[in-house]
């Protein structure tokens, strides 16, 4: 790890954690960092255990052993949850008929911390610039279902940082999206980043379609295989034997 | 139709009918989108057994009614938790089961006849002043308590695994969900009967979510469709001298297709 991250504290730990579906192991004692600012993509094969993982570091799922500290507390523990905003591997995938509007499903990210229909004060004012933060403030009352999933995109990204949280997780954002649409998808996740400091981790099957934008790497297969930054993890001996495995996980590392 | 609001048991009628109508449509709207639709159904036919265990034991049908399928309601949710039931097998095998107890017990209690009857196809017109309190006490309740948590269970419909995410207790909110709908349904068997009470789940709900850009109004729209079928349906009913009940569905169908007959594609 390059000094500068090191000298930036940790906003997650992953702390020798293991996980199994019934007899099988799915994570063997995985620990990891995440740092303030990092842009982290979580890379492996199928079945690698990255999306159970993320679900473990959400508090959807349980370890079977290990913890998980966000900002050195432990989730486990009654009162802490990880303010992470988080986008679903299948969020595009809702029902096309759903009759939100795009105003009310980014209002949707208030409800924890309120109740009942009353407005929180201010709120009106945080949709309308985190849609202006994604390039969908036009959209604000038209029909979810109605919008290019690209711009669903855009609307879960907005749902996902209007309640200001530390950091965003999302799982293959963007499968089933045209080049083009990733390609602008990542740039704003990139000005997130750099601009607004906001922590950002995700899982890619694809790193080349990332490598421009990220600074770590994560390269999980059942245990932690590499954890460092992108600029070493290019020169390192996991990438290699990656690619002589027929990975397809690095389409353009310079 | 000031004739029609002279009567005091029309006055009760529409009193109650309104409120229940209300709550049904609300709650509606949640259950189709949860893909829960027949719920209404399943719970409507233990709702059955109830009532005959009611009468059997000369308690209050619609107290032990209201017991019963808070009961049953969770029994479902667990046996589809549990069980590793598909879809609704669960519904199926609860609601069929209420049905042949209810039928049992009918037979038991040896004067079943024109009671459960009142019960299978409503009688709205019959209600007294008490049930009137009650019904919509508890149909405002209903409101209510969707009204608290309505960020949350339009979150949690829309995308279950971002609210749990983001704090929602969905389990708690499932369960408040069934319970809600077995409340919702005892009150909906006053005004249309066992046999006719999903259509006051089902039809305002779909009516109001054929037309809406959004949520809110998916709920308004569902709810005026609700109240101005229940207001007309009483009133027709009581013009053409037809059953309150089957009224009351009809125009729900009427309202529904002339919806569906005039929606166009909106942005």
């Amino acid at each position: 790890m390059d000094s500068a991250a090191a000298d930036r504290p940790p906003l997650l730990e992953v702390e020798h954690v293991s996980f199994r579906y019934g007899p099988l192991p799915v994570l063997t004692d995985v620990s990891l960092a995440i740092r303030e600012g990092d842009f982290l993509a979580i890379i492996g094969p199928n079945g690698s255990g990255k999306t159970t993982l993320l679900k473990i570091i959400l508090g959807l799922l349980k370890p079977e052993s290990g913890r998980i500290l966000f900002q050195g507390r432990d989730i486990a523990s009654g009162g802490v949850r990880p303010k992470i905003g988080y986008i679903p591997q299948k969020a595009t995938h809702f029902d096309p008929l759903f009759p939100a509007s795009v105003r009310e499903v980014v209002s949707m990210a208030f409800q924890a911390s309120k109740r009942g229909l009353s407005r929180r004060q201010g709120e009106e004012a945080a949709i309308r610039r985190a849609l202006e933060v994604v390039g969908m403030a036009e959209a604000m009352d038209r029909r979810i279902g109605r919008l290019s999933g690209g711009q669903q995109q855009r609307v879960f990204i907005a749902r996902a940082i209007v309640d200001k949280p530390r950091a965003l997780f999302l799982d293959e954002p963007t499968t089933g999206v045209d080049a083009g649409t990733q390609d602008l998808f990542y740039e704003l996740l990139d000005r997130l980043n750099k601009r607004e400091g906001l922590t950002i981790a995700l899982i890619t099957h694809d790193i080349g379609i990332v490598d421009r934008h990220i600074t770590q790497v994560a390269c999980l297969n059942q245990r932690l295989v590499y954890h460092g930054s992108h600029a070493e993890f290019c020169r390192s001996d996991t990438l290699k034997e990656m690619l002589a495995g027929g990975h397809h996980l690095v389409s353009h590392v310079h | 139709m000031g004739a029609f609001l002279t009567y005091s048991f029309l006055q009760r009628a529409l009193g109650a009918g309104l409120f229940i109508s209300l709550a049904c449509a609300v709650l509606g709207v949640f259950l189709i989108l949860r893909k829960d639709a027949m719920i209404g159904d399943g719970l409507a036919h233990i709702t059955f057994a109830g009532v005959a265990l009611g009468l059997f034991l000369r308690m209050m049908p619609l107290a032990v009614a209201l017991v019963f399928s808070i009961a049953a309601s969770l029994g479902i949710m667990k046996l589809k938790e549990r069980a590793g039931l598909y879809g609704d097998t669960a519904i199926a095998i609860v609601s069929s089961s209420g049905l042949a107890l209810g039928l049992i017990l009918a037979t038991l209690s040896r004067n079943p006849g024109v009671a459960l009857l009142n019960y299978l196809f409503g009688e709205i017109l019959a209600i007294d002043t008490v049930e009137v309190v009650l019904s919509v006490a508890l149909a405002a309740a209903v409101v209510a308590v969707i009204a608290v948590n309505y960020r949350k269970l339009m979150f949690m419909t829309f995308d279950r695994e971002s609210a749990q995410v983001a704090g929602v207790r969905v389990r708690r909110l499932d369960a408040l969900i069934t319970v809600l709908t077995s409340v919702t349904i005892v009150l909906g068997m006053k005004v249309v009967g066992i046999l006719l009470v999903s259509a006051l789940i089902v039809i305002p709900a779909a009516a109001g979510l054929l037309r809406a850009s959004s949520f809110k109004k998916a709920i308004l729209l569902a709810c005026g469709v609700a109240t101005a079928s229940v207001a007309a349906g009483l009133a027709a009913a009581f013009a053409l001298d037809l059953p309150a009940s089957g009224t009351i569905v009809l125009v729900n169908l009427i309202l529904f297709g002339v919806l569906a007959a005039r929606r166009t594609p909106r942005a």
